[in-house]
C-alpha cells in the first residue's frame, strides 16, 4: 500500500489536526516571513546572475516550504547537512542575510574567500556543515556526527538534506544502511522535488516513493506535502524529537516541485510542460501559506504584500553591502589546505601576482 | 624499549592513545571482536567496548563517510579499510570531501581523520590484495600520506597521525607486519610527521624510498658494498607532505639519485621525486635520476615476485648511475 501523504494544509483553510504543529501567530509570522524573503532572494539572485553581477545561483524557488518548515523545527545544537538548494534552512537557522548574499559575490565578503560556487556555504557557529557539489555525500556524513552526539550523550540530532536524484546514489544506501544499524539521531530530508536536473523522478526510482525505502533499513519513513509549511515543521519536529530521545534514524520525503531552473545554467523548457508547470503553480507553497494565514485572520492582505516588500529591501541591501567589497586577496589561493602551510604552497605562493619574491 | 612487529607497534599506538583521549574511536570492518584480519586491533574491543571500536556494515563509503562526519563533531576517528585496494569505494568521501572540508569551508571545518590501510604486496593476495594506491593521495590537495617501515615509526607516527589537525593516509606496508621486528619506545612515543629517516649514510649513490622497500634498498647497499659502492638511504616515513630538504641535502652529497616504490611506475610518487629531485638539484647531479618501480600492469598473483623491486633491480638501477 502506498505511504499516505501528510498534508496540514486543507483547501477549506482549516488545518488537520493530527499533522498540526500548533504554533502561535508569531512563529507562523516568522515562518511567513522567512519564506517571503527566500522567495525574495531567489528572484534577486537570478537576476544577478541574468546581468553578469554573480556567476551561478541554485534557485529553491516552490520548495520554501519544506525549507522552513524543516528548518524551524531544528533546535540549536543540531547538526545540518545541507545540499546547495537549502539556503531557506540556513537563514532560518540564523545564517545571516550578507553572509549568504556575500558567499554568492565570492569577494572578500564572502567568509569562505571566495573558494567555492555561489550555494556553497558554511556556518561552524550554527552547525551549518560545509556544502559540496557531489550529490548525497553529506547523508553518511550526518550519520557519523549523530552517532559522535550520541556517544557523547548529547540530546542532539542531525539532519541530512538531498534530493530525489540524490536517493540514486550509493551514499544514500550506506548511510541509510549505517544510521538503521547503528540507530543514530539522524534526519534524512529528502526534497523530492520531481527532477534532478532533467530526469524526472520516475526515471531515479521504481518504488512508488522514497520514503518506502526507509523500510528495508529498519526505521521509519514519512511522506509529506513539501509545499505545506505546517505539515513539514510537525513532521520534521517529530522525527528530530524522536532522534535526540533515542528512537533512531526517519527518512522524510517531501513532496514538492522545482519551480525553476536546476540553477542559472538549466533550461527547465527542454524536459517539461507548461501545463505541468502551472498545474504545480497553484501549489506554489508562498501563496498557499498566504492564503491560509488571510483566512485565519493572522495577516491582512496589505501587511503581506508591505512584508514581501521589505524582504525585497532586505535583500537589496544585502546586495549593496556585498557587491562592492574588494576581492579576495591572492595569498588566500594558498590557506587552509593544512592547519600549516607545507614547504611547497610557501614555493608555490610565488607564483600569485604582485608575490613578493 | 620493548621489541615488537609492526603489527605490535600499531596496535600498541591505537591502544595508547585510545587509552589518553576519549576522542579516538576506530572503525572498520571486522575490527571489534575479531580483532581486524590482520589482528591490528586485537584486544581493543574488549578493552574499549564496541561503540569506540565498532565494527562496520562492509561499505567502505560508510566507514569513510561516517568517519568524517564524527571528525567534524569532535571525535578523532581512525578508520580501518581492510585492504589498501578496497579504498576506491571510499574515494568519493576521500577526495572529494575529506580532503577539502578545510580548503572549502575556509578553516571552520577541519576534519581530522585517520585512515589506516595495508598496502603493497609480498603476501600474495594477487589483484586486490596487493595494491600501492599512494599517489593517488599525494596528488590530492588536503591530505598528509605516510608510510613506515619500522615497528617504532608504525607506533610513532600513528601516534602523530592520530594527533594531526589535517587528514591522514596511513598505508601501513603488510608486508613488513610480522616481518619488521624492532625496540619500540614504551609508553607515550610519538614521531614527527613531515621528516625523513636516514637510514644508512653512504656517499655514492642515494636510494630514496618507503614503506616495504626500505629493506630491499638496504639489501642492496649491503651488496653494493661489497663491490666498494657507499649507498646512501633516506626513508621518507611522510610521502607528502615530503621533507624535501631530506631529499636535497642527500642527493646534493652524493650527486646520484635511485628513487625506489613498489607501486607502477607510470605518474608513480617515483616520478614526483624524480622531477623535485632535477629541479632543485641539477648542477649537483652525475648522472639522470633512475627509477625502480613496480611494472605499469595490474598486481599479478603468481608472479608477484618479479613483479615486486628486488635487490637485483635495485642494485642494477644502483650500478646503473654509478657508470653513466
Amino acid at each position: 500500500m502506498e505511504l499516505p501523504l501528510l498534508v496540514a494544509l486543507r483547501e477549506d483553510g482549516s488545518v488537520e489536526p493530527a499533522v498540526n504543529p500548533a504554533l502561535q501567530n508569531q512563529d507562523l509570522l516568522v515562518l511567513f516571513r522567512k519564506m517571503l524573503l527566500l522567495r525574495a532572494l531567489d528572484e534577486k539572485a537570478i537576476k544577478l546572475q541574468r546581468s553578469g553581477r554573480i556567476g551561478f545561483y541554485v534557485p529553491c524557488t516552490g520548495q520554501e516550504a519544506m525549507e522552513i518548515g524543516s528548518g524551524f523545527a531544528l533546535q540549536e545544537g543540531d547538526w545540518i547537512f545541507p545540499s546547495y538548494r537549502d539556503h531557506g534552512v540556513a537563514l532560518l537557522r540564523g545564517y545571516p542575510l550578507a553572509s549568504l548574499v556575500g558567499q554568492l559575490f565570492g569577494n572578500a565578503s564572502d567568509a569562505m574567500k571566495g573558494r567555492q560556487m555561489p550555494n556553497h556555504w558554511c556556518d561552524r557557529s550554527i552547525n551549518l556543515v560545509s556544502v559540496s557539489s557531489p550529490v548525497a555525500t553529506q547523508l553518511p556524513q550526518a550519520v557519523g556526527a549523530a552517532y559522535a552526539a550520541k556517544l557523547r550523550g548529547e540530546k542532539v540530532a542531525a539532519i541530512a538534506y538531498f534530493g530525489d536524484g540524490g536517493s540514486s546514489t550509493g551514499a544514500f544506501h550506506v548511510a541509510m544502511n549505517f544510521a538503521g544499524v547503528y540507530r543514530t539521531p539522524t534526519v534524512f530530508f529528502c526534497s523530492n522535488n520531481q527532477y534532478a536536473i532533467s530526469l524526472p523522478v520516475s526515471r531515479q526510482t521504481a518504488s512508488d516513493s522514497i520514503a518506502r525505502k526507509a523500510d528495508a533499513y529498519g526505521f521509519e519513513g514519512v511522506r509529506v506535502d513539501g509545499n505545506d509549511v505546517l505539515a513539514v515543521t510537525k513532521v520534521t519536529r517529530d522525527a528530530l524529537a524522536r532522534a535526540r530521545e533515542g528512537g533512531g534514524p526517519t527518512l522524510i520525503e517531501a513532496v514538492t516541485y522545482r519551480m525553476g531552473p536546476h540553477s542559472t545554467s538549466d533550461d527547465p523548457t527542454r524536459y517539461r510542460s507548461e501545463e505541468e508547470i502551472a498545474g504545480w503553480a497553484k501549489r506554489d507553497p508562498v501563496r498557499r501559506f498566504t492564503e491560509y494565514l488571510r483566512k485565519a485572520g493572522v495577516v491582512d492582505g496589505v501587511e503581506a504584500a508591505k512584508w514581501a516588500e521589505e524582504a525585497r529591501e532586505e535583500v537589496l541591501r544585502a546586495v549593496k553591502e556585498c557587491e562592492g567589497a574588494p576581492p579576495v586577496p591572492p595569498e588566500s589561493l594558498v590557506e587552509d589546505v593544512y592547519a600549516e602551510m607545507p614547504w611547497h604552497l610557501i614555493e608555490q605562493r610565488k607564483w600569485l601576482p604582485h608575490a613578493e619574491e | 624499549m620493548a621489541v615488537m612487529t609492526l603489527i605490535q607497534a600499531i596496535n600498541a599506538a591505537l591502544a595508547g592513545e585510545m587509552e589518553r583521549n576519549p576522542a579516538v574511536v576506530l572503525l572498520g570492518e571486522d575490527i571489534g571482536k575479531h580483532g581486524g584480519v590482520f589482528r591490528a586491533t586485537e584486544g581493543l574491543w574488549e578493552r574499549f567496548g564496541p561503540e569506540r571500536v565498532m565494527d562496520t556494515p562492509l561499505a567502505e563509503a560508510g566507514i569513510l563517510g561516517m568517519a568524517i562526519g564524527m571528525a567534524l563533531n569532535g571525535l578523532r576517528p581512525v578508520a580501518e579499510i581492510q585492504f589498501a585496494d578496497f579504498i576506491y569505494p571510499a574515494f568519493d568521501q576521500i577526495v572529494s570531501e575529506l580532503a577539502k572540508f578545510r580548503y572549502r569551508s575556509a578553516g571552520q571545518f577541519p576534519a581530522p581523520v585517520v585512515i589506516r590501510a595495508p598496502s603493497g604486496g609480498g603476501i600474495k593476495g594477487g589483484l586486490y590484495h596487493s595494491q600501492s594506491p599512494e599517489a593517488y593521495f599525494v596528488h590530492t590537495a588536503g591530505l598528509t600520506v605516510v608510510m613506515p617501515s619500522t615497528p617504532a615509526d608504525g607506533k610513532g607516527l600513528l601516534v602523530s597521525a592520530m594527533r594531526s589537525p589535517d587528514p591522514v593516509i596511513f598505508l601501513e606496508p603488510k608486508a613488513l607486519y610480522r616481518t619488521a621486528k624492532g625496540e619500540v619506545p614504551e609508553g607515550e612515543y610519538d614521531v614527527p610527521l613531515g621528516k625523513a629517516h636516514t637510514v644508512r649514510e653512504g656517499t655514492d649513490v642515494s636510494v630514496i624510498t618507503y614503506g616495504a622497500m626500505v629493506p630491499v634498498a638496504e639489501g642492496a647497499a649491503a651488496e653494493a658494498e661489497k663491490e666498494g659502492v657507499s649507498v646512501e638511504i633516506t626513508d621518507l616515513r611522510t610521502l607528502w607532505p615530503l621533507d624535501v630538504e631530506a631529499v636535497d641535502r642527500s642527493v646534493q652529497k652524493t650527486g646520484r639519485a635511485v628513487v625506489l616504490h613498489e607501486a607502477p611506475r607510470t605518474c608513480g610518487f617515483g616520478a614526483e621525486l624524480a622531477t623535485l629531485v632535477q629541479e632543485r638539484s641539477f648542477l649537483h647531479l652525475k648522472a639522470p635520476v633512475s627509477r625502480v618501480t613496480g611494472f605499469d600492469t595490474p598486481f599479478p598473483y603468481a608472479m608477484e615476485k618479479i613483479y615486486l623491486p628486488d635487490v637485483r633491480r635495485t642494485l642494477d638501477a644502483v650500478r646503473g648511475v654509478l657508470t653513466f
